[in-house]
């Protein structure tokens, strides 16, 4: 039995808007295990960034509670560290100066030696001085990675990092992101909504639904790695998908059902 | 950490020019010594000698008299035979328009700051910022000298009152933009409210400050000449009004020359300074 790195609790969110309450997260309990890649798959609006931006310590649910470890995370915890959809690089920065603002923030001096090693690892080597509107969406969403792994964290929280990306840049990502993860083990909780890419990169993938935010299933994906791209391509992925697919369209069907009675 | 946020200030530099816009853009190209740059400033440089050439020219040729429009080499000469009488009043009118420019731009960027962190107090306070930004300034200024005498007290006052909402109600649309994504990134990595605010609000506001000093400063000249005009012995404003009195055109015309170059050396360093600053958002 692996160590549980971080653990929720009947996590319950309520978001209190002008225009009413929004039930984002029902009572969600879940065992991130240490150094597993978690995939959290889910459709738009399903509650999959409310659920991580807690793990984050980003904003406090209205009921229970996140752990790592032994901690209460009830505020942004130095071992989690967050990659935001679209890179969410600071555009007046260059890439030298994006990479140094958690160090800067924690008022420590950069660890070049460590940087150096990260941009050489993701191919970011020489565009120190560029600034982010002179990348493409790979090389920001590179930087940013670089920019969280910088600081060490022992957890990566992912928010659909890879969404914005066209299908060949997201692909080189995918193997990118699995061969960090091989390197480092640091434990990853990935969200997606592409189930393609939740099977291709997990250890076990969360499907959740919608309306309130609820766990609705969880498969192991026990596939060898390292995972080749073309891997997506052979019948017993295609079979993995369609599971998924399938147990979606019912939870679907369900939860129409549900609301004409 | 501060020389580090420092350092990026010359590499701003580096990156070929993009921002401009207006008919200073050819300003971006002065530095750098490429072929096509030295064209256009060839071409400025026939530009502005055709124009006061020609002047010069059609002046003499119809026989204008001087106290109607001087000519060129008119206004030269008493820019030079003038000059040790006219040096001071433009110390004075400098100082008036730093100090009080300084007065009402602190106050005003830090109003700005700080109103926009609080919804309410800002819809408070918001339509008497308003009122200051739409109400001349000048016509306090008589009231102000019965007040405060015909020194510089009052056009300092004037100028501040006249720049500082200026810097106010446009660094508030600067302060005003926030992007959830990025506090949320400064707030995962540990920052504290006042790094959230330096390191993420202040940037993010930048261009819309700028625009904010330049107009605040050119306001503020504006005023800091119309209030010498309107009494006391003293400054730029002073002088138009005495040699305008005293139908000496070609004086006249070259204390319009000084107050020309104060406002377009204004206009050129904030260009500089949103280069340098703000060229992100290009
Ligand atoms: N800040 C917010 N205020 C109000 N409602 C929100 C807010 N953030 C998310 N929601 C709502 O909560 C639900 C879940 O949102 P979210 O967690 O962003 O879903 P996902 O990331 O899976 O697309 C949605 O219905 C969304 O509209
Ligand atoms: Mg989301």
């Amino acid at each position: 039995m692996t160590k549980t790195k971080m653990a929720i609790h009947s996590a319950t969110k309520f978001y209190e808007t002008r225009s009413g309450s929004t039930h984002a997260l029902d009572n969600v309990s879940l065992d991130v295990r240490e150094g597993e890649f978690l995939c959290i798959l889910g459709p738009s609006g399903c509650g999959k960034s409310t659920l991580l931006w807690s793990m984050a310590g980003l904003h406090a649910l209205s009921g229970g509670e996140v752990k790592l470890g032994s901690e209460t995370i009830t505020q942004p915890h130095p071992e989690i560290a967050m990659i935001f959809q679209d890179a969410n690089l600071l555009p007046w920065r260059n890439l030298a100066k994006n990479i140094a603002l958690p160090f800067e923030l924690k008022r420590k001096p950069p660890d070049q030696a460590r940087i150096d090693s990260l941009l050489e690892r993701v191919n970011l080597k020489g565009f120190e001085n560029k600034f982010p509107r002179e990348l493409s969406g790979g090389m920001q969403q590179r930087a940013s990675i670089v920019r969280s792994l910088a600081v060490d964290p022992s957890v990566l929280l992912m928010d659909e990092p890879f969404g914005a990306l066209d299908a060949f840049t997201r692909d080189e990502m995918n193997l990118l992101i699995q061969e960090i993860w091989m390197e480092t083990r640091k434990t990853i909780v990935f969200v997606t909504h592409s189930i393609s890419e939740a099977i291709f990169l997990a250890d076990r993938v969360v499907v959740m639904s919608a309306r309130p935010g609820r766990i609705a299933s969880i498969y192991d994906i026990d596939i060898p790695r390292p995972r080749p791209v073309d891997i997506q391509t052979k019948p017993d992925f295609i079979a993995r998908v369609l599971e998924i697919k399938g147990s979606i369209d019912n939870g679907r069907g369900a939860a129409a059902g549900l609301a004409i009675t | 950490m501060d020389k580090a946020l420092g350092n990026k200030i010359p590499e701003f530099n580096k990156k070929p020019g993009g921002a401009g816009g207006s008919g200073l853009a050819g300003l971006s190209s002065f530095g750098s010594g490429d072929h096509r740059s030295k064209l256009e400033i060839v071409v400025i440089i026939l530009v502005a000698v055709v124009i006061i050439g020609g002047s010069e020219i059609l002046l003499r040729l119809f026989n204008v008299p001087q106290y109607i429009i001087p000519k060129p080499t008119q206004i030269v000469t008493a820019l030079f035979t003038e000059w040790h009488f006219l040096w001071p009043h433009i110390v004075i009118t400098l100082y008036e328009l730093l100090t009080g420019f300084f007065i009402g731009g602190s106050i005003g960027f830090i109003l700005a700051a700080v109103i926009t962190q609080f919804p309410f107090v800002e819809k408070v306070v918001t339509p008497y910022i308003l009122l200051l930004v739409t109400t001349p300034m000048l016509a306090l200024v008589p009231l102000l000298i019965l007040r405060f005498g015909f020194g510089s007290e009052p056009r300092i006052i004037a100028v501040a009152l006249a720049s500082g909402p200026m810097v106010m109600i446009n660094a508030a649309t600067g302060f005003r933009r926030v992007d959830l994504a990025k506090i949320a990134l400064a707030r995962s990595f540990g920052a504290s409210t006042l790094q959230i605010f330096t390191k993420i609000r202040i940037p993010m506001a930048m261009p819309m400050i700028i625009v904010g000093l330049m107009v605040g400063s050119i306001f503020g000249l504006l005023t800091a000449i119309g209030a010498e005009m309107v009494g006391g012995a003293e400054g730029l404003g002073n002088r138009l009004t005495y040699y305008s009195a005293l139908i000496r055109m070609p004086q006249f015309f070259a204390i319009i020359f000084l107050l020309a170059t104060i406002g377009i050396s204004i206009y050129i360093f904030f260009f500089w300074l949103g280069k340098k600053w703000a060229s992100w958002e290009a």
